[in-house]
Parts: C-alpha cells; sequence; structure tokens
C-alpha cells in the first residue's frame, strides 16, 4: 500500500456540485479498488499560470490516498476519459512527503518559512 | 622584479567578503520540497521563470535537483509559467 497523491485539473464551468459528484466518483473509484482517503483538498478556482485548452482559469482538486500500485493504472484510465478533467497528475509520495503534508495538515510549520529569507 | 606578494599597497586592499553560501535545504533540515507551493519554488526562478543555477542558489546537488523536480511538475499543473516576462 503505497502512498499516492493525485492533483487533477477540472474545467472552470463545472458548477459546485458537479465539483462534488466529480471528486466523489474518484474518491469511491479509490475505495472501492482496495485504496483508502487520506486527506481530499479541493482548491476550486484558481489562475493558470498559461492558459489551458484556451482557458486561463480552472478549478484544482489535490487529494492524498493510500493505494495497490496496480491501480493507478485504472485510475488513469477513468481520468483520461473524464471530458471534465483538463490534466491529472499522480505522485508517489515517500515518507519525507508523507510527514510533510501531514504537518501542513494539522497546521504545524513545515519548514519552508524559516528558508524563506535567503 | 617585486614578485606580486611583496607589493606593498599604501592602503590595504579590502576584498568584502562574500556572505558564504549554504545549502538552506540541509542547514534548515527540509526534507521534501512541495510542488505545489508555487511562492516558495518562486525563490528559485528567475524573472523569465527559468531555474537559477547551483551557484546562484547555493544548494547542495541533491536539493537542486529535487527542486528542479518540484518546479517542472509545478509548471506541468499550470502553477508555475513554463516562460514569462515578469514573474516577480
Amino acid at each position: 500500500m503505497n502512498n499516492y497523491e493525485l492533483m487533477v485539473i477540472f474545467t472552470p464551468v463545472l458548477s459546485e456540485d458537479d465539483f462534488k459528484a466529480a471528486q466523489r466518483k474518484f474518491t469511491d473509484l479509490i475505495t472501492e479498488n482496495g485504496g483508502e482517503m487520506v486527506n481530499s483538498n479541493p482548491w476550486g478556482l484558481k489562475s493558470l499560470a498559461y492558459p489551458i485548452q484556451k482557458k486561463t482559469t480552472a478549478i484544482y482538486w489535490v487529494a492524498e490516498f493510500k493505494g495497490q500500485p496496480d491501480f493507478n493504472e485504472k485510475l488513469k484510465i477513468q481520468l483520461l476519459r473524464d471530458e471534465q478533467v483538463l490534466r491529472h497528475m499522480i505522485n508517489k509520495l515517500d515518507k519525507y512527503a508523507v510527514e510533510y503534508n501531514h504537518r501542513k495538515k494539522s497546521g504545524a510549520p513545515t519548514g519552508t518559512e524559516k528558508a524563506v529569507e535567503v | 622584479m617585486a614578485k606580486a606578494n611583496e607589493i606593498k599597497y599604501l592602503t590595504a586592499i579590502k576584498q568584502e567578503k562574500r556572505a558564504k553560501k549554504f545549502c538552506r535545504f540541509k542547514k534548515y533540515g527540509i526534507k521534501y520540497i512541495d510542488y505545489k507551493d508555487a511562492e516558495f519554488l518562486k525563490k528559485f526562478l528567475n524573472e523569465q521563470g527559468k531555474l537559477f543555477p547551483r551557484r546562484l542558489t547555493g544548494n547542495s546537488l541533491k536539493y537542486q535537483r529535487k527542486v528542479s523536480e518540484a518546479v517542472k511538475k509545478g509548471r506541468q499543473m499550470a502553477l508555475l509559467p513554463y516562460v514569462t516576462d515578469l514573474l516577480k
């Protein structure tokens, strides 16, 4: 059971409940296949650094989950098939990343504030 | 012929001692560089959004690679631009 982090960019025309429905769809997919949702963090509407498919804003969603290594293929197929999804990225998290995310979620200071002034 | 080190200048030439660069990740014990943290990653990009070389950031090789990997992921997910004119 590795730790993964999924980041999905949805089209900005998505309404609030469509966005929730899309999130639920993927979280159900994860839990059905023996995965386990650790953290779901919808960022909502954000402006993009460069236009994707002629759109300059998009809805971001970041999800951290545990899952089987072979499950990501199925997840990728679902993500590619869904038109609402502009772009997605699945990252494997090592133990430092998991600890970083945990501290960030619980508000504990991650090291980056100290390193800002240089 | 006076050798270079024998030349005595009237006033001592003061070589300003440049601050010793250090790898901020080793010093502050940061182990994971988050690609989602665009503000922090912008420290390592110049105005055009290109990565600073190691000699400017002072990072160690291991963490410079992690920074470049995080920046490339951020660019892929449109958090950071590939090229821009005025990033800061």
